[in-house]
C-alpha cells in the first residue's frame, strides 16, 4: 500500500500520522508539501491534524485553497480514499468534499481528552476491523470541533448511512453529556457519499500503542491496509 | 564596515529626567560615561538600559547565583547559553530551560502568557533541539480577588493556544493561589527539547567579516521596554502600558521552528540567537560578546512592519518570532532557500568585525557605536545588603485542631483551592501531540517517549511558596527535593533542574534575605542530590505598592527513565494490594494546608528536608520499581499523607481499606502533617516482607497503611466516603469557580 | 480601491461566542441587551478602479474564501482608497 501525507505550514501531526501509518504498513509514507501541484501515485491520502495557517480565517479555510488541494479533491473524487484527521477533516469540509463545517467548540475552549465513540458503519476501508456499535476510546484535541449542518444535510447523512463515530457512553448510548463540543447529532466523524472519504475529530494516531494507553486507533490504520494493500 | 568603529555619534543632552526614565541612576550614569568616553545618544542610552537592566544584566543576583552546582558527569551546556544541555546516553540529549513572563502576563494574561512560551520554545529550539514537552508553574490570587478568574482565563487559554497550534504537548504544572499574587501572579513556562548531542547550535559568533542574518517576523513597536519593565515595580499607571505587550503568532513561530531545524542541517551556522527580550540590542550584543568580535548592523535593512521607527525603536522593539543568526560566508543563499519555502523573512543585516564595537547605522547615520565590553560586562553587580528573618517555631501537632471527622477533613481539603483538580486547565492543553506522551497530566510527573526509542523523559516543576515565605532557606531545600521525589517517583533518575526565580524588591534587605536563603537551600538540596542546575531566570521586583510576592524559587527538574515499561505511576492498580508508606513521620503540622484551610492561618516553621535521607529514600523507591516489586508509586507533599492516598485511589478508580493512626501522634497529625521525603506505594501482598527487609537496610520506615479494594475510602470508627463524593470534590472547584459571574 | 467587509454568520447558526458575549455583558450590568452575534471584519485594497469590476472581484473573493456561505453571510462596502 502506498500513502501520501499532505504537510500544510502549520500541520503539527503530520510525523504522529505518518509513525502509524508506518507501523501499519511497514514501510514510511509520502510526505507531500502543500506547495508541490504532484501528488504521487497513492491509495490513500491523510491530511493531518494541527493548525494550518494558523487556524487564521477560519480552521482549514487557506488549507482547502493550497495548490495540492486541486490534486486531492480529483483523487477523491476519482476513488482515492481520503482520512481527514482534526484540522485535515476542517480541510475536507471546506475544500466541499464533506458537508457541513467545523465551528467553535460550545465551551470556547480547546479540549483535549480522551472520549468513546460510537462505530456507527464498519463496511469501509477504514473501519472493518472495528465491530458494528462498537464502543472505542480515542483522544480529541480540538477548538473548532463542534459540527454543524442544516437539517436537510442531517437528514441526508442519517438516511444514507454516511455517519462514521457518534459521541457516546460507555454503553454506546448517544447522550448531550458525551458530546464534548456541541456536534449536531453528536457527530465525531462522517463519510462522503460512497465512503471513500472520511473526516473525524478524534485522532486515532494517537492511541496505536499501549505505551500511549491504549490501542484502539491503530485498528483503522490496520483496517486500511488489509483493504488497499 | 569595520571603519565605523572610529565615527562617533553626536550627543544629544539627555535630560536627567529621561536617564532616569530608562532606569539608570545617577551613580549607573556616572559609569556609562566613563565606559563610552562621552555622553551617548539616546538610541545609546537606550542600548544601555536594557543591556544594564536587572532582566539582561543580572545585576542584583549574579554573586549569588555562582553558590549554585552547575556541574555532573551528565551536564554538556551548563548556564549561559539559550538554554541547558544534559546527556541522555546514546548520543542523545535534552535540552531544557524555564522562564518568567510575569509583567507581562499581568498586563495582558492572554498575549503574555503566549509570549512566555513561544519565547522559551525559541530558546530550545535555537540550540538546535526540537521542543518535546512543555510545562508551566502559575500562581495566581485569592479565588475572590475580582480580577483572579479573568487572569486565570487569559493566561490559560494564551498558554494552550501558542503550544497547541505549534503542537507540542504540554504535559503538566502547577498552580496556586494565595493572596500574596493578587497583583503580580507570576507565569513560569518550561521548554524540553530533544537534539543529538553532537549537534548542539550555541551563541557565540566567532570570526570577522561573517554574514549576521535576521529571520523570522517583520519587526514592530512591540514591547519597547519589555526588558526595563520587567525589571521595575509596578504601579497603578502600569496598566497603562499595556500597548507595549507583544503579540504571539504561533503559527509564524511554528514556520520558523521548522525553519530553523531545517537549516541545522546544512552545515552553515555559526551561531543563533534568538530575539527575546532587548530584541536585537541583546541578541547582537551577546552574539559578538561570546565570539570576542565586534558587530555592525545597517538597521536599514531590518525586515520592518511599520514605517518611521527610529533606530533606538528598532534595537529596543521585543517583537516576537525573530531570529539572529552568523554564518559561514556564501551560504546566505542556502539559507535563504529555506527560510523562503517556509515563506518567512530572511534579511543580511551586518557583519561582525574586528573593532570590538557594537554599531548601528541607520539611513546612513551611525546611532550607537559603543564597545561591546561595556553593554556586556560594565553592567554594575550589585552586592545588595540582605537580612535574613529569624527561624519561626516548629508547632506543636497539638496547636492544631482536630477535625471532627479525618475523611470529612479530606473532603474539605480535596475539594480547596489548593488541592482541586487541574484538569479544567491542563485538558485546554494539547497534552497528547507528538504521540509520545506516557504519563499525562494529573500525576507527580509529566512522561514523554525519547522519540523511536524506549526511554522516558520525566519532567516536573515545584516550589511551595508558603514554605520559602516561612523559611527560604528549607523552602529552597524543599523546591529542589520535592522534584527530585517527583521524578523519583516516576522511576527517573533525576539529572538536572532549570528554575525560575521570582521574588520582590531586591533593593529592600528583607526580600535579598529571602533571595539570599532560598539560594542557599536550592544550592545545598543540589549538591547533595546530585541534581545541578543547568539553566535559569531571575525575575525581581515581583511587588506592587511596596507588597512583594511570597519568595518563589520554582524549580523544574528533568530525569531519565530507562525503559519505559518499568515506569512507575501514581494510580493504584489491583484489588488485595498493600498500601504503604516509606519515610519518617512526625506530624508537622506548620505551615500546612490542612492549617490553612481548617484555620485559616499558616504559621510556624515549614517541614524540614533531611537530604541524606532524601536521597536514600529516592534511591530505594528507584530500585522497588525498577525491580517491579511496587505497582503504584506517588510522593507525599501538599496535604499530606492522606491526600496523597485519595490522590492515588481516584488516579486508579480504586477504594482503600485504612487501618487505624498509630496512637503516638494525633490521628490528624499522621493524616494531614506535611514531613518530606515520604513516598506510598501498593504492591502485591507477597512483596511487604521483601519491602520491609530492604527498607530497613536503607534505614527508612515502612508502615503498612491498609489495602486497596472497594469503590470508598474507609477508617475505622468513620462512615466510609465514596470515590464518587471525594471525586466531586475534587473535580467540582475549579470548573465552578471558572464559570461563576 | 478599499473594501470593508463584514462577515456574520447566518441567522439560526449556534454562535456560542456570541452567547458568552451576551453573557458578560448581562454580568455587566447592561440588562437590555440581547441577541448578540459577532462575526469578522475585513479590509481589502484592490488595485482595480472600476467599481463594478471592485465589487465583482471583492464577491469572488467572498465566496471563494473570507466567507464560508454554508453558515456565513457577507456584506460589504466599497470607497475610493
Amino acid at each position: 500500500m502506498k500513502a501520501s501525507i499532505i504537510v500544510f505550514p502549520g500541520s503539527n501531526c503530520d510525523r504522529d500520522a505518518a509513525v502509524a501509518l508506518r507501523s501499519a504498513m511497514g514501510s514510511a509514507p509520502n510526505m507531500v508539501w502543500h506547495g508541490d501541484s504532484e501528488l504521487p501515485d497513492s491509495d490513500l491520502i491523510l491530511l493531518p491534524g494541527g493548525f494550518s495557517y494558523g487556524d487564521y480565517l477560519r480552521s482549514g479555510a487557506m488549507a482547502a485553497h493550497s495548490p495540492i488541494m486541486r490534486e486531492v479533491v480529483r483523487r477523491a473524487k476519482a476513488g482515492t480514499p481520503v482520512l481527514g484527521i482534526c484540522n485535515g477533516f476542517q480541510v475536507l469540509t471546506e475544500a466541499g468534499l464533506l458537508p457541513g463545517v467545523l465551528m467553535r467548540n460550545a465551551t470556547l475552549r480547546f479540549i483535549c481528552k480522551d472520549v468513546l465513540l460510537k462505530v456507527e458503519r464498519i463496511d469501509t476501508p477504514f473501519a472493518r476491523h472495528y465491530t458494528p456499535g462498537q464502543v472505542v476510546r480515542i483522544p480529541i484535541a480540538h477548538k473548532d470541533g463542534s459540527y454543524f449542518a442544516d437539517p436537510a444535510t442531517l437528514h441526508l447523512l442519517e438516511n444514507e448511512n454516511r455517519i462514521a463515530f457518534r459521541y457516546c457512553e460507555h454503553d454506546g448510548t448517544v447522550t448531550d453529556a458525551a458530546n464534548p463540543n456541541g456536534s449536531s447529532d453528536n457527530i465525531a466523524g462522517i463519510y462522503n457519499e460512497t465512503g471513500t472519504v472520511l473526516g473525524m475529530m478524534p485522532h486515532p494516531e494517537r492511541l496505536i500503542d499501549p505505551a500511549q494507553s491504549g490501542t484502539d486507533g491503530a485498528k483503522m490504520f490496520s483496517s486500511l491496509v488489509e483493504t488497499l494493500h | 564596515m569595520t571603519g565605523a568603529a572610529g565615527v562617533v555619534p553626536e550627543p544629544e543632552g539627555l535630560s536627567e529626567e529621561l536617564v532616569a526614565e530608562h532606569g539608570i541612576n545617577a551613580e549607573e550614569y556616572e559609569r556609562l560615561l566613563a565606559e563610552l568616553g562621552r555622553e551617548p545618544t539616546i538610541t545609546e542610552l537606550g542600548v544601555f538600559s536594557v543591556m544594564w537592566s536587572e532582566h539582561c544584566s543580572y545585576k542584583s543576583s549574579r554573586i549569588w547565583l555562582k553558590k549554585l552546582p552547575t556541574t555532573g558527569p551528565q551536564v554538556i551546556q551548563g548556564p549561559g547559553e539559550n538554554a541547558g544541555v544534559v546527556s541522555l546516553g546514546d548520543g542523545q540529549a535534552a535540552v531544557f530551560k524555564m522562564e518568567s513572563h510575569n509583567h507581562p502576563s499581568f498586563i495582558e494574561p492572554y498575549q503574555g502568557a503566549a509570549t512566555g512560551v513561544g519565547g522559551i520554545m525559541r530558546d530550545v529550539f535555537t540550540m538546535g533541539a526540537r521542543p518535546v514537552a512543555n510545562m508551566n508553574a502559575l500562581r495566581f490570587g485569592s479565588p475572590s480577588h475580582p480580577k483572579t478568574r479573568h487572569l486565570v482565563s487569559g493566561v490559560v487559554s494564551g498558554i494552550g493556544d501558542y503550544g497547541n497550534c505549534m503542537g507540542v504537548p504540554t504535559i503538566g504544572g502547577e498552580t496556586n493561589f494565595d493572596p500574596r499574587y493578587n497583583d503580580n501572579i507570576l507565569v513560569n513556562a518550561m521548554c524540553v527539547g530533544l537534539v543529538d548531542a553532537n549537534r548542539i547550535f550555541k551563541s557565540a559568533a566567532k570570526g570577522v567579516g561573517l554574514p549576521v542574518v535576521y529571520v523570522g517576523s517583520k519587526t514592530g513597536r512591540d514591547g519597547i521596554h519589555g526588558a526595563t519593565m520587567a525589571s521595575a515595580e509596578f504601579d497603578e499607571s502600569s496598566e497603562e502600558k499595556r500597548p507595549t505587550v507583544q503579540v504571539g503568532d504561533p503559527f509564524t513561530e511554528k514556520l520558523l521552528l521548522e525553519a530553523c531545524l531545517e537549516l541545522m542541517n546544512e552545515d552553515v551556522i555559526i551561531a543563533i540567537q534568538d530575539m527575546g527580550a532587548a530584541g536585537l540590542t541583546s541578541s547582537s550584543v551577546e552574539m559578538a560578546d561570546k565570539g570576542g568580535v565586534g558587530i555592525d548592523l545597517d538597521l536599514d535593512l531590518v525586515p520592518m512592519r511599520e514605517e518611521g521607527m527610529t533606530a533606538y525603536e528598532m534595537l529596543l522593539s521585543e517583537s516576537q518570532e525573530r531570529m539572529l543568526m552568523v554564518l559561514k560566508p556564501g551560504s546566505e543563499p542556502v539559507a535563504e532557500r529555506i527560510f523562503k519555502k517556509w515563506e518567512l523573512d530572511f534579511a543580511v543585516i551586518g557583519v561582525t568585525t574586528d573593532t570590538g564595537h557594537f554599531v548601528a547605522r541607520h539611513g546612513g547615520v551611525v546611532e550607537a557605536n559603543i564597545p561591546l565590553p561595556a553593554l556586556a560586562h560594565a553592567a554594575p553587580v550589585y552586592e545588595r545588603p540582605y537580612e535574613k528573618r529569624e527561624p519561626l517555631p516548629v508547632i506543636a501537632p497539638g496547636d492544631v485542631q482536630a477535625p471532627p471527622s479525618i475523611l470529612s477533613a479530606l473532603e474539605r481539603l480535596l475539594g480547596s483551592p489548593h488541592l482541586s483538580s487541574r484538569r479544567w486547565i491542563y485538558e485546554q492543553y494539547d497534552h497528547m501531540v507528538m504521540a509520545d506522551t506516557v504519563q499525562r497530566p494529573g500525576g507527580d510527573a509529566g512522561v514523554v517517549r525519547v522519540h523511536g526509542t524506549d526511554k522516558g523523559l520525566a519532567i516536573s516543576c515545584d516550589v511551595t511558596p508558603r514554605y520559602c515565605a516561612a523559611d527560604p532557606f528549607e523552602g529552597g531545600k524543599q523546591a529542589v527535593a520535592e522534584c527530585w521525589r517527583n521524578l523519583t517517583a516516576t522511576g527517573a533518575k533525576p539529572l538536572a533542574i532549570t528554575d525560575c526565580l521570582n521574588f520582590g524588591n531586591p533593593e529592600r534587605p528583607e526580600i535579598m534575605g529571602q533571595f539570599v536563603g532560598a539560594i542557599e537551600g536550592m544550592a545545598e538540596a543540589c549538591n547533595v542530590l546530585h541534581f545541578p542546575v543547568v539553566s535559569g531566570n531571575v525575575s525581581l521586583y515581583n511587588e506592587t505598592n511596596g507588597v512583594a510576592i511570597p519568595p518563589t524559587p520554582a524549580v523544574g527538574g528533568v530525569g531519565l527513565i530507562a525503559d519505559i515499561s518499568q515506569m512507575a505511576d501514581m494510580a493504584l492498580k489491583a484489588e488485595g494490594d498493600v498500601l504503604l508508606v516509606l519515610g519518617a513521620e512526625a506530624g508537622h503540622l506548620g505551615q500546612s494546608i490542612y492549617m490553612s484551610v481548617m484555620e485559616d492561618r499558616l504559621e510556624g516553621a515549614p517541614p524540614p528536608v533531611d537530604l541524606g535521607k532524601e536521597r536514600a529514600t529516592g534511591d530505594l523507591i528507584r530500585g522497588f520499581i525498577k525491580a517491579g516489586t511496587v505497582n503504584a508509586v506517588h510522593d507525599v507533599s501538599d496535604g499530606g499523607l492522606l491526600v496523597a492516598i485519595a490522590e492515588m485511589a481516584l488516579a486508579g478508580k480504586r477504594g482503600v481499606d485504612l487501618e487505624a493512626a498509630p496512637e503516638w501522634l494525633p490521628a490528624h497529625a499522621i493524616w494531614f502533617g506535611e514531613d518530606q521525603t515520604r513516598y506510598v506505594v501498593t504492591a502485591a501482598p507477597n512483596h511487604v516482607d521483601t519491602i520491609k527487609d530492604v527498607a530497613s537496610v536503607y534505614d527508612v520506615p515502612v508502615r503498612v497503611l491498609g489495602t486497596v479494594g472497594g469503590d470508598t475510602m474507609t477508617l475505622p470508627g468513620e462512615a466510609p466516603l465514596p470515590l464518587g463524593m471525594l471525586r466531586a470534590a475534587y473535580e467540582d472547584w475549579l470548573p465552578r469557580f471558572m464559570t461563576r459571574g | 480601491m478599499k473594501a470593508r467587509i463584514t462577515i456574520t454568520l447566518k441567522p439560526g447558526v449556534l454562535d456560542p461566542q456570541g452567547k458568552a458575549i451576551e453573557g458578560a455583558l448581562h454580568a455587566l450590568g447592561f440588562d437590555g441587551v440581547d441577541g448578540v452575534r459577532q462575526g469578522k471584519f475585513i479590509e481589502v485594497e484592490v488595485t482595480e478602479n472600476d467599481p463594478e469590476r471592485a465589487r465583482a472581484e471583492i464577491e469572488r473573493m467572498c465566496e471563494q474564501l473570507l466567507a464560508n456561505t454554508i453558515i456565513e453571510n457577507y456584506a460589504y462596502e466599497l470607497e475610493a482608497a
